[in-house]
């Protein structure tokens, strides 16, 4: 909890990272003033893409004494406006999951190679972002804690796979190697509170260590103070709720 | 996005979306999350060039009842023209537009 005595500072930049493949991509840096150690972060963006909210996002965990990174996962689609670049991406049918994997790993090995970084690193997202989060802490190694904010198409029918997303994230969840936190609204359509039923039926089977938290009066979202599915009490709680998960699981 | 239902069609035409005309090759139509529109989902149509980079969009984004509403009107319109004889169902291929310096 801050102290209005305490010093505080934080330096916050774009750098360079090499995503998947060995490509340089670039990622917004945000860490704690200090030499550390400081528990690690990566924040996945939202599919509508890497946008103010999610800088803001990156510096509210190095407010909170993380060390964290938001790779730009559409930076190979182009530049422009947050928006322009997004709208691209969703005609497109979104990110391969592939190329978000190695993006993401990259960005792991980036904060681990950091000297004042711990040993311990999270990874938090929103939407598609939350979707990606599961994919990575299934997948990959050296995640040791999952935010999923609402993460839709965690579960997904045989219909639904795409040659960019060919296979459903709940398939992998026996390979979940960290604790996860999934924040969720009952009125949300993607996921609908029925998949976040069977995502929790197939942690529990599983015997993954996870916390769900659903709220009543909210939808997909309700985080985004600038789109009308903000909803004040729901964030507050679930902000509240990720960091005392992080507090518990990176400290 | 979220529901990743997307189409994309390849057309004639120009678009604005500041002071110039520009060249549009495709229509990105998907269903899926809007960026200005207060719904979660929306139909949403984004008028590009992809050869020209992100930024040479003109997008709306409508609600399903708008977006229905616009089909049945583009259909009536056409077929109006097409009724009186003045529709003019060929290739642009006189004047090449301008087009942008690629922004990417």
């Amino acid at each position: 909890m801050y102290q209005t005595d305490q010093y505080e500072g934080m330096i916050a930049e774009t750098v360079g990272m090499k995503g998947h493949n060995g490509d340089v991509i670039n990622a917004y840096l945000a860490r704690p003033l200090g030499a550390g150690p400081f528990p690690g972060m990566v924040l996945i963006h939202h599919a509508p893409g890497w946008d103010e909210w999610y800088r803001e996002c990156t510096r509210r965990f190095a407010h909170h004494g993380y060390v964290s990174i938001s790779p730009n996962l559409y930076f190979r689609d182009g530049h422009g406006s947050p928006e322009d670049v997004g709208a691209k991406v969703r005609a497109a049918g979104g990110a391969p999951d592939t190329r978000v994997l190695g993006d993401l790993d990259g960005a792991n090995v980036y904060l681990r190679s950091l000297p004042y970084v711990s040993g311990k690193i999270g990874v938090f997202g929103t939407c598609s972002g939350g979707r990606h989060g599961f994919l990575a802490a299934c997948r990959l190694k050296g995640f040791d804690a999952l935010i999923d904010c609402w993460g839709g198409r965690v579960v997904q029918s045989k219909d639904e796979l795409t040659p960019n997303q060919p296979v459903a994230p709940i398939d992998y969840t026996k390979d979940l190697s960290c604790p996860i936190l999934g924040l969720f609204g009952n009125e949300d359509k993607s996921p609908t509170p029925e998949q976040v039923n069977t995502h929790e039926a197939e942690l529990k089977k599983h015997g993954k260590r996870y916390e769900f938290h659903r709220y009543d009066g909210a939808g997909h979202g309700f985080f985004y103070y600038d789109r009308p599915a903000y909803r004040q009490e729901q964030a507050v709680d679930g902000w509240k709720k990720v960091f005392a998960f992080c507090e518990r699981t990176l400290r | 996005m979220c529901t990743m239902i997307a189409h994309q069609v390849k057309i004639q035409g120009r678009g604005k979306n500041g002071p110039e005309w520009f060249e549009v090759r495709e229509a990105n139509v998907s269903y899926d999350h809007p960026y200005d529109l207060p719904l979660e989902h929306a139909l949403n149509i984004d008028f590009v060039n992809e050869a020209l980079g992100p930024g040479a969009r003109v997008a709306v984004e409508l609600s399903v009842e708008g977006a229905r509403q616009l089909v049945k009107t583009i259909e009536a319109v056409l077929a109006q023209a097409d009724q009186r004889g003045v529709l003019e169902d060929r290739l642009v291929v006189a004047v090449p537009a301008p087009g942008r310096v690629r922004e990417a």
